[in-house]
């Protein structure tokens, strides 16, 4: 059996540093192979024998890979002999099906895989409450399936990888090694983000030599995303768990902080791991793309999405609503679409079944619920009705003369679009939808601020210190917020100071982490939320 | 530059420097709902495929990027 290591530990840490030691006195060609083993080694430490279904996913990848890059050189060979152009049409064409057939094979194997681990449970789950309500006598067991950790990230890679050899973007990894380096590397496995071939593949092969600059960089993002960590997602664990899990014992006040809570929590723990991941491999010479750009300081739901999660809302844009939107039907929908509807209003049909497919998909990937699938259909409304709306927000604008620039008008938008997302975090995080739909009801129904007035509102895992703590926190990370979206880079801006201040922050962050740190007796660590998926 | 494209692009997007803007994608200023609109009207007027690859913003970053592209498409 194997258990849990999570990026926030004891172990984790020793695995990094003993990782960071041997690849700085290794010669380059060996450092390589130390990320290597140290990637499947912690894939081992974190899923045990289910190591197999990555060095399955690689193999399988690699040989897809090459049969694609088999098929299309075959085809360039042929069209070299050719000179009718119509014949060279037609070995294009001929060639593209087959690639197609074995992208197609690939993407069920690797998506196949994802379904059958991750949803059987829920599928066979479904498939008996249905055979129930038939009234049939007939239960279908459910068989206990592990999936390994990370899986839902690196089939996404995968894919991609394959999708863009398939379309000729990249040519097909020759190294066995280096491919599987990139899909197993170990500060990203669990809980990604969620990188392209290009972005990373041949960085972490190269394997630089660590630096100073890095290694302080690295170290410094690390440091902020453990505080984020432990210091607010951590705190606020117990509260959370016991509102959305007894939700009937708490007046609205309450369950609407959760909610406010969790959302928080949610960011707190995703930011902060990626903070994390993003530092360790930057300790390794790898630049690893940004997961989250401040999503706080979004106006619209769609920006929203552009902000948080980055990599996999650009993964969807890119292999899902794309693909989708320029099938041909789609495309004549399209301009038939605008035509018949007008230029505003005729692309929301194909964008709008495109962006459907978008949001059920990522409402799955997130996990087997029907409150993952409601999340991502809220998403899917909201956006939609968002570019509905558009035109009409603007000309009522225009109309009444309202600044749509004027900072009243933004904080207006940027609150709206809170309000929205806690409700959707709410769903999402809820046991079921009923108790979602039962926690919303209570909010609207049911609120009071009494709990508040009589003090019993602090009694829940979450005292007025706790409370304190996390509003001072959000005050500084606010403004750290502020200082992002000025394009001011903080960490060099430290860099820049005398070493006597830079370890004094050091220090002085290390402090408060060790004073405000919710750990010990009374609280209890929050388990990774993005692993899980 | 064709003053087709230019026509289109202002029925898609109205009110924007199409002749010297060139962050167009990077800037949000045209969004994945009306780039699919776009393309169906690009692959309708200039009689062109174009794959999925070529959703990048180098191409549609500017229009002088998606003149680029049109005319590439069009000779193969």
């Amino acid at each position: 059996m194997f258990y849990i290591m999570t990026y926030f530990s004891f172990d984790f840490l020793i695995l990094v540093l003993t990782a960071v030691l041997l690849y700085t006195i290794l010669p380059q060609k060996a450092r390589r192979f130390v990320l290597l083993i140290f990637s499947y080694a912690f894939f081992w430490a974190i899923s045990g024998k289910l190591v197999i279904y990555l060095a399955a996913t690689t193999l399988l990848t690699y040989l897809f890979g090459l049969k694609l890059d088999a098929l299309q050189k075959e085809e360039k060979r042929l069209k070299g002999e050719e000179t009718d152009r119509e014949k060279k049409k037609a070995i294009g064409k001929t060639y593209t099906a087959k690639a197609r057939r074995v992208l197609i094979l690939a993407v069920l194997v690797f998506v196949g895989t994802l379904a059958v681990v991750k949803y059987t449970p829920f599928a066979l789950g479904n498939i008996n409450k249905i055979l129930a309500l038939c009234g049939s006598s007939l239960v279908i067991e459910v068989p206990l399936i592990l999936a390994p950790i990370g899986i839902s990230f690196y089939t996404l890679q995968v894919v991609a990888y394959l999708a863009d050899v398939y379309w000729k973007k990249i040519p097909a990894d020759h190294n066995l090694l280096r491919l599987a380096l990139f899909i197993s590397f170990f500060p990203q496995i669990m809980e990604g983000p969620i990188c392209r071939y290009t972005d990373t593949a041949e960085a972490i092969w190269e394997a630089k030599r660590t630096t100073w600059h890095n290694f302080i960089f690295g170290f410094e993002r690390i440091l902020y995303g453990v505080m984020k960590k432990i210091i607010v997602a951590d705190r606020l664990n117990l509260f959370i768990q016991e509102i959305f899990l007894n939700y009937q014992n708490y007046d609205g006040g309450i369950i609407l902080l959760a909610s406010v809570g969790y959302t928080l929590q949610l960011y707190m723990d995703f930011s902060g791991t990626m903070d994390l991941v993003i530092g360790t491999a930057q300790i390794f010479g790898v630049t690893l793309p940004e997961n989250f750009r401040q999503p706080f300081f979004a106006k619209t739901i769609s920006e929203f999405w552009k902000r948080w999660h980055i990599t996999l809302g650009t993964w969807f844009k890119d292999y899902i609503f794309y693909p989708v939107s320029m099938t041909k039907p789609m495309k004549k929908l399209t301009s038939k679409a605008r035509k018949t509807m007008g230029n505003r209003f005729g692309p929301l049909v194909t964008g709008g079944i495109a962006l459907f497919v978008v949001w059920l998909c990522n409402g799955i990937w997130h996990g087997s619920g029907w409150h993952y699938i409601a999340f991502g259909m809220y998403h899917f409304f909201f956006i939609l009705l968002g570019s509905f709306l558009e035109p009409v927000v603007a000309s009522f604008t225009e109309k009444h003369n309202i600044n749509r620039g004027h900072k009243l008008y933004r904080a207006m938008q940027i609150g709206r679009t809170w309000i929205l997302i806690c409700i959707g975090e709410l769903i999402f995080r809820a046991e079921s939808l009923s108790y979602a739909f039962g926690m919303l009801k209570k909010i609207v129904t049911g609120f009071t601020l009494e709990a508040f007035k009589n003090g019993s509102a602090f009694t829940h895992d979450l005292d007025k210190f706790d409370l304190l703590v996390l509003v001072v926190v959000c005050v500084v990370l606010l403004v750290i917020g502020l200082i992002k979206e000025r394009k001011i880079e903080i960490r060099a801006a430290i860099a820049r100071k005398p070493v006597v201040v830079q370890c004094a922050i050091f220090l002085g962050l290390l402090t408060i982490l060790l004073i405000f740190g919710a750990y010990g007796p009374g609280y209890l660590p929050l388990d990774p939320i993005y692993a899980g998926f | 530059m064709d003053e087709r494209l230019l026509e289109i692009l202002e029925d898609i997007e109205p009110g924007v420097d199409y002749e010297h803007c060139d962050t167009l994608v990077d800037d949000h200023i045209l969004t994945s709902l009306a780039i699919i609109s776009l393309i169906a009207e690009l692959e309708e007027e200039f009689d062109i495929t174009i794959p999925t690859t070529e959703i990048i913003p180098e191409n549609f970053n500017s229009a002088a990027g998606m003149w680029e592209m049109i005319e590439r498409l069009g000779e193969e």
